[in-house]
Order: C-alpha cells, then sequence, then structure tokens
C-alpha cells in the first residue's frame, strides 16, 4: 500500500491507500454519519447520508475510495441540509412511531435525527399501510420501520450466513422478505445478530422487548457519533 | 317552552367531555348528561402488535397516569409469560412495580387536588374564574402551591427511577423490570435535601389532610350534601381485605355495606362485570352481572376503595381511615366530595408505602424477571388514581396481540358521573331562566370529584373551551355562553 496524502476539512492527513473516506475519516476521529453502511459488509451507498463534497463534488464517502491529494468535506451546512433532508423523507415515508419501538435509544435513525435537531418532517407523512411478518418463532419483521438499506440481505455474502433475506417486488412496492423455510431453525445467538444489523426496529427479537433501562441504551447519553469523535482530532 | 343546555366541554378534568340539559317549559331538569365525544381506539390499534410492545405503547392513552397503563398491562403479560397472575413475580420485580405505583398515584393525587380541584375549595364554587384556578391558588397561597409542585415533582422523580422516564417509561416488562434502584436513587428519597425527601412529603400529607378536614368543618353542607347519592363501590383488596393498590382480589359493596363480590379473582372479571353501550357516549357503561344493567353500576376510585377495604396497612393511614370511616359510622360513605377526603389519605398511605418500599432491599439487588410456561390471554388489574383499571389481550401463534380489552378506571365511573351531574343539575338549574358561571361550574365541580380521565375512558383528545347553550323547544339558541380552555 502507498503512502498517500488527504485533506478533510482543511486538516492534512498522511493515510494509505485503499482504505474509503468514511473509514480514513473515522480513523481521524472524524464522524461522518451512516445508515445502510455497517461493519463487516462491502458498501452500497444506498442510503446517500455519507455524502461529502470531495474534491468539489458530492460523492458517498462510504464508497469513495481515497487518492493521494484528494479534498474532501464532510461538514459545511449544505451538507447538513442535506442528509437532515433524507433522514426526514425517511421518517415521513415509513411509519416510524419511536415511543413504542423496541429499538428507540438504540436506533440509527432516531440518533441522526437527534444529531440533526429534526423536531418534525418538512414532508408529509406518507403513512403506507405496510404489514408484520411475525411467522418465525425467533424475529419479526416490521415492514412499517424498513428503510431498505439492505443491510440484512447484504449479510448473505458472508459464508456463514445463509441468505436470509431477499428484496421482494420493486418500486414503492419493495419489501425485504424473510425465508422462513431456512430460518426456521434460527437459534438466538443468529437471531441477535439479525437485529443488530438492522439500523431500525425493522428487525426484532421476539420475547426480549425493553429489556434495556432507559439510560443504559446505545444512545441515551451521547449522540450517535460521539464515539468517533471522543477519539480526538474532529475538526 | 324545553331548552336543552350544553356543556362543552368539561373543563379541569383530563380529556374532553360535554354535558347537555334538557329543562322543560316549567324551567325543570327533565334529562342530563355527560357525554364523551372523542375516540382514539386504542383497544383495535394494538392488535397485530407483538405482545411486549403493549405496556409501553398502551401507556400512551394518557399523560397523566401512564404508569397505571403501563403496570395493568405488564400485569396481563405476566400471564402470557408464565409469571402468575400478578403475585408471581421475583421480590425485586413487584417491590419495583409497586413503588413506580405509588410514586404515580402520590403525583396524580397532587395534581388533582391541588392543581384541578382546590380552587373550587378555596374560591367557591361561584368565584370569579380568572382567580378561581391554579395561578389563582399559586398567587393566593403560595405555600399550598409549592407544595403541590414539589410533591408532584417527588412522584415523578420516583417514576423516573423506577420506570427510566417521568412520563412514558419503559420499566415494567412482561415478567418483571428492567432495572433495579441504585444507592444513589435511595439516598435521595430517603435523606434528600429539605424538602425533597419522603419524610417531608409524609408531613405535607398530613398537612394536606388536616386543610381539608379544616374546610369540611366548616363547610359541611357542600361536602356532605354535594352530589351525594347511593351507589355500589368496586375496588380490588388484599386478600385479607387491606387496602392494596397494585394487586388483589375484587371486591363490590352496595350502598349499605352489603357484600356484592367478594374473593374474586381478578383475571375472572369478565363473568362477573358487562359493559352496556349506549348511542348518546363513546363511553361505556359498565355493570355487576349478579345485579343487572339497571341498578348493578358502582363507583371506583378513592371513594370506592375506603368502603371496600377493611384496613389500610400503613399506621397512619390506617388512623386517618378509621376517622373517615367513623364518620359514616363504619357504613359505606356515599358523598361524592368526600372522594376528596379519600384521596388525601391514599395519597398520605402513598407516601408511606413509598418510604417502606425504599427501605426494602430486594430493591437494589435480585432477579429482575421470570418466567414459566406461555399463555395465550392475559389479565391484569390494578388500582389506578381515579379507580380499577382492567387490562386484557390476547395472542395469536405469532405473539401478535388479537383481542384487547381495556376497562379503564374513568369507564368505572360513567354512571356515577352522570348521576351525580344530575342531581346537581337539579339542584342548581331547577327554575332559572339564565345561566350563571358559577351553576356551570357546580355541574362541572361534581364531575371533579371523580378526577375523571375521559381521554383514557375513550382515548379522546381535544382542547378544552367551555360552552353552554339554551335552546328552546323550537331549536331556537335563546341563550349561549362560551370560555376558552
Amino acid at each position: 500500500m502507498n503512502k498517500i496524502t488527504i485533506t478533510i476539512n482543511n486538516k492534512k492527513i498522511v493515510t494509505e491507500s485503499g482504505k474509503s473516506v468514511l473509514e480514513i475519516a473515522k480513523e481521524n476521529g472524524i464522524f461522518i454519519p451512516t445508515l445502510c453502511n455497517y461493519e463487516g459488509i462491502a458498501p452500497q451507498s444506498s442510503c446517500r447520508v455519507c455524502t461529502c463534497v470531495i474534491d468539489g463534488r458530492k460523492m458517498t464517502a462510504c464508497t469513495t475510495l481515497a487518492k493521494d491529494k484528494m479534498n474532501i468535506e464532510t461538514n459545511t451546512e449544505e451538507l447538513e441540509e442535506i442528509r437532515s433532508v433524507i433522514v426526514e423523507l425517511l421518517f415521513a415515508e415509513g411509519n416510524h412511531f419511536c415511543p413504542s419501538c423496541e429499538k428507540s435509544g438504540n436506533c440509527e435513525l432516531q440518533a441522526l435525527a437527534y444529531r440533526f435537531k429534526m423536531m418534525v418532517p418538512q414532508f408529509p407523512y406518507d403513512f403506507p399501510a405496510r404489514d408484520v411478518d411475525a411467522v418465525n418463532p425467533k424475529i419479526m419483521i416490521d415492514h412499517n420501520r424498513c428503510i431498505l438499506c439492505k443491510r440484512c440481505i447484504r449479510r448473505k455474502k458472508e459464508p456463514e450466513n445463509p441468505t436470509w433475506f431477499v428484496f421482494e417486488n420493486r418500486g414503492n412496492k419493495l419489501k425485504i422478505n424473510l425465508d422462513h423455510e431456512l430460518t426456521a431453525d434460527m437459534d438466538d445467538e443468529l437471531a441477535q445478530k439479525a437485529m443488530d444489523t438492522c439500523p431500525v426496529g425493522a428487525i426484532i427479537r421476539k420475547e426480549k422487548g425493553f429489556d434495556v433501562p432507559i439510560g443504559s441504551r446505545k444512545y441515551d447519553s451521547k449522540p450517535i457519533g460521539s464515539d468517533i469523535e471522543d477519539q480526538g482530532g474532529a475538526v | 317552552m324545553n331548552k336543552k343546555i350544553t356543556i362543552e366541554p368539561v373543563t379541569r378534568v383530563e380529556g374532553h367531555g360535554k354535558v347537555t340539559i334538557h329543562l322543560d317549559e316549567q324551567n325543570q331538569v327533565v334529562q342530563s348528561r355527560l357525554h364523551i365525544v372523542e375516540f382514539r381506539g386504542f383497544e383495535r390499534f394494538v392488535q397485530g402488535r407483538p405482545y411486549w410492545e403493549a405496556p409501553v405503547l398502551v401507556q400512551r392513552l394518557c399523560g397523566i397516569c401512564p404508569v397505571s397503563h403501563h403496570l395493568a398491562a405488564a400485569k396481563a403479560l405476566d400471564m402470557i409469560v408464565g409469571a402468575g397472575t400478578g403475585d408471581g413475580l421475583t421480590p425485586t420485580g413487584e417491590k419495583m412495580r409497586r413503588l413506580m405505583h405509588y410514586g404515580q398515584m402520590f403525583q396524580s393525587h397532587v395534581l388533582h387536588f391541588f392543581h384541578l380541584a382546590s380552587p373550587d375549595l378555596l374560591f367557591g364554587i361561584d368565584a370569579d374564574p380568572a382567580l378561581r384556578n391554579v395561578v389563582g391558588v399559586a398567587i393566593k397561597h403560595k405555600e399550598l402551591a409549592v407544595q403541590a409542585v414539589m410533591m408532584r415533582k417527588f412522584g415523578q422523580e420516583i417514576i423516573k427511577a423506577t420506570a427510566g422516564k417521568k412520563i412514558h417509561g419503559t420499566g415494567a416488562i412482561p415478567g418483571g423490570i428492567n432495572k433495579h434502584l441504585t444507592q444513589t436513587e435511595k439516598d435521595s428519597f430517603l435523606n434528600g435535601e429539605d424538602p425533597m425527601n419522603v419524610d417531608k412529603m409524609i408531613d405535607w400529607s398530613l398537612g394536606a389532610l388536616e386543610f381539608f378536614k379544616g374546610y369540611h368543618a366548616e363547610n359541611k353542607d357542600l361536602i356532605d350534601k354535594f352530589a351525594a347519592f347511593p351507589s355500589n363501590h368496586l375496588s380490588l383488596v388484599r386478600k385479607d381485605g387491606a387496602m392494596d393498590l397494585y394487586h388483589g382480589v375484587i371486591r363490590a359493596v352496595g350502598a349499605n355495606g352489603e357484600r356484592v363480590l367478594d374473593d374474586v379473582e381478578s383475571h375472572t372479571y369478565l363473568d362477573h362485570i358487562d359493559e352496556e353501550v349506549k348511542t348518546w357516549s363513546y363511553m361505556k357503561f359498565p355493570y355487576l352481572k349478579t345485579i343487572g344493567k339497571k341498578d348493578g353500576w358502582y363507583r371506583v376510585g378513592p371513594l370506592a376503595r375506603m368502603n371496600t377495604a377493611d384496613f389500610i396497612p400503613t399506621p397512619l393511614a390506617q388512623k386517618e381511615f378509621e376517622e373517615f370511616r367513623a364518620y359514616t359510622n363504619g357504613k359505606p360513605n356515599n358523598m361524592s366530595m368526600h372522594q376528596h377526603w379519600a384521596r388525601l389519605i391514599e395519597i398520605l398511605h402513598s407516601a408511606e408505602m413509598m418510604k417502606q418500599l425504599l427501605n426494602d432491599p430486594d430493591l437494589m439487588s435480585g432477579e429482575l424477571t421470570t418466567t414459566g410456561t406461555k399463555g395465550r390471554e392475559g389479565v391484569g388489574l390494578l388500582e389506578a388514581p381515579r379507580g380499577t383499571l382492567f387490562h386484557h389481550y390476547r395472542i395469536n401463534d405469532n405473539d401478535q396481540i388479537d383481542l384487547a380489552n381495556l376497562i379503564v378506571s374513568t369507564t368505572n365511573n360513567n354512571t356515577p358521573m352522570n348521576t351525580a351531574v344530575n342531581l346537581v343539575a337539579k339542584q342548581f338549574m331547577n327554575d332559572q331562566s339564565e345561566i350563571t358561571e358559577g351553576m356551570m361550574n357546580a355541574v362541572e365541580v361534581a364531575i371533579r370529584s371523580y378526577d375523571p380521565c375521559l381521554s383514557c375512558a375513550t382515548h379522546a383528545l381535544g382542547k378544552m373551551p367551555l360552552e353552554i347553550k339554551l335552546i328552546d323547544a323550537t331549536n331556537k339558541v335563546i341563550d349561549r355562553k362560551l370560555k376558552n380552555g
């Protein structure tokens, strides 16, 4: 790997080639919001929340590999507005009732909304009619909360995981689907893994609701991204 | 000329309702009704949701006593996860829930007495409404107002420590609780800086009782005769007859003290209670099956609990209970305004219970949950601030709720409130051709004594302006008064 020098928010960073802008930013204590990205799964740039200005163009940080002399801006006012609007659209497009959602406090979508100080979406709610797939004995899929990030589907590419989730339909009828035959014997560990993969409350373990008290949930004390920024170097 | 008077909505209660009063040509009240005019329908939209969501979802019925719904739902789900019918939890699970509940009872009763009801007592039913409100109390009786705020705060801090949030927490989960009490929390409640400690709450509770008893001595006619009428009374009691606001068996007594129901296990409530639907209200009319629709209606809440319990298991409240019962020579007390007295005794009892629980080491350690053989159906009852609260759920093969039945405290008091409205309307409006603000408020005072939560009872939502109309036989409005909420 070659040494390269890039600039993020006017700060010179010497790093190695072959890494994404998102990875390098994280290593240097700079938080770039994401939703569809998940450690260990190849990035897809479907949510666009990590959009940055890279050499003057708006590009997604998760799928853009850093190159020598690259100039990156992660936190301009315009970018913050774009990200906030994306999150607002996701809220308006689904049925996200945080007060009774098991994932509340651990939800990445909710945490980003708090970070962006979103009070209420500027767009009208769509209130789509969606169902709940609760056939599996270990997990349930609540389509009301799904943001179609594909994190659950992309996991199938990992050799140890079978093809549990697939997309069904197209366009505004698109939804994730669970293979009930393959997952009939799912154990608790795999069920928890499936739930953890989901950034929102669309994949929920059965019979395990609300056992983490308020105050101990992931984003109760600090906003999302604080763990990265607390490492220092935020600019 | 027939007239129809409409009071819409009733003020200084939780939720949205209206009163209609019909007068005949001689200006005599011929019919009066408390209508509950809005509807939200939690029983329906909880269907399809996973059962463990119910305690967190259904508590959104109310922002005043969500803990009651939270706990009643959790108790119902205890049966579904095989944790027994209310007495099968771990000591930590049950005691943390009890602490949450008594904190809730304390703050809700304080809210009602000081913020909603006391303006009528301090300034008079027909006082200037510009003064007869909580702001007036704060201006004229500053010390009382400060006590009210701090007492409510104490109760809400207890709720936060047990449920995670002051309003709409997540503490109770099927089969138990999700947290312990910390040493810091315990110390702050027991030995917090004055006035935020439980001993001060007990002192202030005693002070509030003395205030009421002093008022009663000077206003016997109002307190004893206003909206007084005989009725049945129903509540949970502990198996030994003690007052128990968290769990017990159903007991109902008649107006003269005869036991109508006794030692009835709460999950068999449907064998004993039914609900009648009437076209003019979204609130149902529960009744005791053994007596029937016409005379089987009953009161719930603080007054009913005083009438059904044999004793209160904390010393200071027991002393007050004895005085309360002695006032009617041990017979059931049927005076609506005595609900304030009963409510204040329960405030004291709740403060004593909080102190007792806070000194219990089980709160700080031990297993939080328990489970057993899974069931399909669960019933949870408890004594909410406004009376007996029923939650009933059934689930399908996929753990989704497919049936929910909620009989909310205020629903139980539907017929009693209508009876009280009728009595007061006749007393204040017979032979009157002009409506005064005091007459309007008298009707509301009768309703208010029940501390109704109309939003819980019908799951309603709305603003609270007040409108009264006088309508003649040709439906022409001949007098109309309006105040904005």
